[in-house]
């Protein structure tokens, strides 16, 4: 958000507007693709879909990266993150809680049907009903109305703040002021639906309609488990349009099998190497075929309050004694070859209205001389019980945990000269369950990648009391607080800096130690150039192209 | 016969009963809320889960769980997993993608695993027979996915004589070397086998009778001694199909085969108790079906036994 502030309206029109004009140059990868082979059809690497290919309920990764391409939402983001206008023409709001949202004339969907208001206001208030039990159901909860529609067992099928005034206008009310609320109107959730979706979701989900730069190559384009082909939708005239013929998802079952395609050319892009190669893919792909790009995600611990050893002014200090105890530095050297970058506060640097030098945020640096002085401190309020020994927990099923939970757990003990063991779960659900219920007899690791770029979304979600990814159960009313007062500013840049202030007191309590912040590790193939990755660590796929 | 072959199959019942009863328990004892992993690392609202919950009867007990799933596989309907797909679809996708590869695994490791076998047996003690010997020894002990990942990087990206993967289409070519990495172990097996036995029934009685009767050694090693050297041979290839079709996980995983091994893999992880029980069930079924093939095999291989 770099734009000057008008005064009234709001600033996140006039950025949409900006961004709009700013296309021509801004867009450099399309620009670029002119250079390529705009024939080739893209192999990339992909996971199945856990659900069908409906935006309202799809909240992971694999049918997120394919929804994305089908659909086009109000507005998109470009790769750092800015927002631009997709379907809308401009979204207006004097006071960030009723917005005005006008839509581009004669966009359709690639079956031909228009995109009206009614596209967008049904899906939501589809997505947001109880009934209807869909998975990103939270997405709407800013929306006024929200808590009768969701309620468990309600039959309420609408939300009041939803209002189509014409077939291009419709107005939203939000429950309170949120100046960022429209930064999240470019996440899945908020897609626009046909008609025929929402009456038969089911069948929809196997062969979704878009609005977006790809549409599927036909009934059945998806091959469950074995591959998903998109190819471009013509009737799509926008920011993201396809610069290549095309991109087939090949669905892997781990990273480790889709590394051998990539180096062999059967595969054109991957966008996570495996950790096994991530010491060597420099090398087998040269510097002009990988890519590290820092992108919003995040890895922390979180320590529950209700463990008695790290509640209160006692465990406050031991918490910050654990965290100065953790060697950032040396572990994202040497275990991930520089590919995490150490954090410095709760949130990740490519978003707008980050601040590395928050005040606080020399907790999370690497001091064991002071680690000690705390952990003595503490000692001084309430002997730590040593019979209850800190464990970090994590999944062994997803994701290469093991090794970092180690040498965290190895920094523990030589620095605090604590006992300390890694605790893996067989798979992930056993660990959510034991966090979400606070059955928990230890720290976790906690991850979180964000949904739209905006610091509120690695906030809120997880440090607000009552919070959906609250694992820590922080319960800090001035927090919560604050984070309000920050949405309600009255624009994005003001509302950064009340939540940067909300931060200070994270780095106080430290409900979760940051470790480090993700970056996307990727590569490509010798038959394609032009490959750039987004503020989310997803490749701009319709910027692709052959060589 | 038909009598016996009766017996059989009526004793598949109990199987079918005993064996997804405990595989439901086991499924649904496994720690952990099935709908944590339906709803991710960020979660759910209590309503959503709620209605999760109700619409793959989670909130059931035990018991009624099975029963519901018991009734739904006698009325031809295997229910959905978690993702809302069908599960009889799922197991009509991926069977006969694993099927063809444990077949051709199975062929692989008969076919050469009983060749080599019979001509170290009757070189016993030679060169042939020792290099054989320690090759097969190597083959056992090196772990599977070692000898996966090693053919697959040789063959697949430097030879690049074949994909690394497997499309979607699971040709006949491009499950060879697949095939051949599941079958290798078995091949060791089948071959060390086959070796004993002919060692053992070259040197019986009827061997030398029949050598001095006067036939002729093709004959001799084909019908007297190979013949009467495949019963221990015949049931474990009869157990292998079995076992390859299970067992196929790590070499589907490391191929990206999209089959029984993987599905089963994810379905496990997800807690999705119905998709494991249909599919390990309908595993239990052809491996009772592969025995009763072997045993009725055993009256042809040896004349001596008789079913009635």
């Amino acid at each position: 958000m770099r734009s000057p502030r008008t005064p009234k309206l709001l600033s996140v029109a006039a950025v949409a507007l900006l961004a709009l004009t700013a296309c021509g140059g801004g867009d450099n990868s399309a620009d670029a693709g002119a250079e390529g082979d705009t024939g080739r059809v893209i192999i990339a690497d992909g996971s199945e879909p856990a659900q069908p290919l409906i935006p309202t309920n799809t909240n992971e990764v694999g049918g997120g990266a394919v929804l994305d391409l089908l659909f086009a939402g109000l507005i998109s983001y470009d790769a750092d993150g800015t927002p631009q206008n997709e379907m809308a023409d401009s979204i207006d709001t004097e006071d960030a809680q009723n917005y005005t949202i006008k839509l581009k004339e004669g966009k359709t969907f690639s079956n031909g049907d228009p995109v009206t208001a009614s596209s967008f206001v049904d899906a939501w208030n589809f997505g947001a009903a109880a009934k209807n039990a869909q998975l990103g159901n939270t997405f709407f909860e800013s929306i006024e109305g929200y808590e009768e529609a969701s309620a468990e067992g309600s039959t309420v099928e609408t939300m009041s703040g939803l209002k189509v005034v014409d077939d291009t206008t419709f107005t939203v009310t939000l429950s309170q002021p949120e100046s960022d609320w429209p930064l999240r109107l470019g996440y899945s959730a908020f897609y626009p639906m046909t008609a025929a979706a929402l009456a038969d979701p089911a069948t929809y989900g196997e062969n979704p309609v878009g609005n977006g730069p790809y549409k599927f190559a036909g009934e059945g384009a998806w091959q469950h488990n074995q591959q998903i082909e998109l190819v471009p939708n013509e009737s799509y005239d926008g920011p993201q349009k396809a610069q290549n013929a095309g991109v087939t998802f090949k669905i892997y079952q781990n990273d480790t099998t889709a590394y051998q395609d990539l180096i062999s050319d059967n595969l054109d892009i991957l966008k996570t190497i495996p950790t096994s190669d991530v010491k060597n893919f420099k090398n087998d792909l040269g510097e002009e075929r990988s890519i590290e790009s820092p992108y919003a995600g995040n890895q922390t611990i979180a320590i529950p309050y209700y463990l008695e050893n790290w509640s209160g002014e006692a465990g406050k200090l031991r918490r910050q004694a654990l965290s100065m105890s953790i060697d950032r530095e040396e572990i994202t050297r040497v275990i991930f070859s520089n590919g995490r970058t150490p954090a410095q506060d709760f949130t990740a640097p490519v978003l707008e209205g980050f601040d590395e030098d928050l005040p606080g945020s020399e907790n999370l640096e690497f001091n064991p001389d002071e680690a000690k002085k705390l952990w003595a401190e503490a000692e001084e309020i309430s002997p730590y019980n040593e019979a209850e020994p800190l464990t970090i927990a994590y999944n062994a099923d997803k994701g290469d945990h093991k090794t970092w939970v180690e040498a965290v757990i190895n920094g523990l003990k030589n620095n605090l000269g604590i006992e300390a063991t890694g605790k893996p779960y067989a798979t992930f659900k056993e660990a959510r369950t034991e966090a979400t219920g606070g059955a928990l007899t230890g720290a976790i690791r906690s991850g979180w990648q964000a949904d739209y770029p905006s610091l509120y979304n690695f906030l809120g979600p997880i440090y607000t009391e009552g919070a959906g990814s609250n694992d820590a159960r922080y319960d800090n009313p001035e927090f919560d607080e604050l984070l309000s007062t920050g949405l309600a500013a009255s624009s994005v840049e003001e509302g950064s800096e009340i939540m940067n202030q909300a931060q200070e007191m994270l780095l106080e309590d430290l409900p979760a130690i940051p470790l480090w912040y993700q970056v996307a590790q990727g590569g490509w193939s010798t038959n394609v150039t032009n490959v750039e990755f987004g503020w989310n660590g997803v490749p701009l796929y319709h910027a692709i192209t052959g060589k | 016969m038909a009598g016996y072959v009766l017996r059989r199959f009526l004793q598949l019942i109990p199987v079918f009963l005993g064996a997804t009863l405990l595989l439901y328990f086991l499924v649904f004892s496994l720690p952990g809320d099935a709908t944590a992993a339906i709803c991710g690392e960020k979660g759910c609202t209590p309503a959503v889960e709620a209605s999760l919950r109700a619409q793959y009867n989670l909130d059931e007990p035990f018991w009624v769980q099975y029963f519901l799933y018991l009734k739904g596989v006698l009325t031809f309907d295997l229910g959905v997993n978690f993702a809302g797909r069908e599960i009889a679809t799922i197991i009509a996708e991926v069977f006969p993608t694993t099927a063809k590869l444990a077949v051709m695994a199975l062929v692989f490791e008969a076919v050469f695993g009983i060749v080599f076998g019979l001509f170290a047996g009757l070189r016993k003690g030679k060169f042939f027979d020792s290099t054989v010997l320690v090759v097969s020894l190597v083959v056992i002990s090196v772990p599977i996915f070692v000898l996966g990942f090693l053919m697959q990087f040789v063959f697949g990206v430097k030879l690049a004589w074949t994909n690394p993967t497997v499309s979607g289409d699971a040709g006949f070519t491009e499950l060879l070397l697949p095939a051949i990495v599941l079958g290798l172990v078995s091949f060791a097996y089948v071959l060390r086998l086959t070796r004993t036995s002919v060692i053992e029934n070259a040197n019986a009685d009827y061997v030398r009778t029949a050598t001095a009767k006067g036939l002729s050694r093709p004959r001799v090693v084909s019908v007297h001694i190979l013949r009467n050297s495949m019963i221990p041979v015949a049931t474990f290839l009869g157990a292998d199909l079995g076992a390859l079709m299970g067992g196929a996980i790590v070499t589907e995983g490391i191929f990206n085969v999209n089959g029984v091994g993987n599905t089963l893999y994810r379905a496990v992880q997800n807690g999705e108790a119905p998709v494991v029980v249909s599919i390990v069930t309908v595993l239990i079924l052809i491996f009772c079906l592969a025995n009763l093939l072997v045993d009725l095999l055993y009256a042809w291989l040896d004349p001596r036994i008789r079913y009635a």
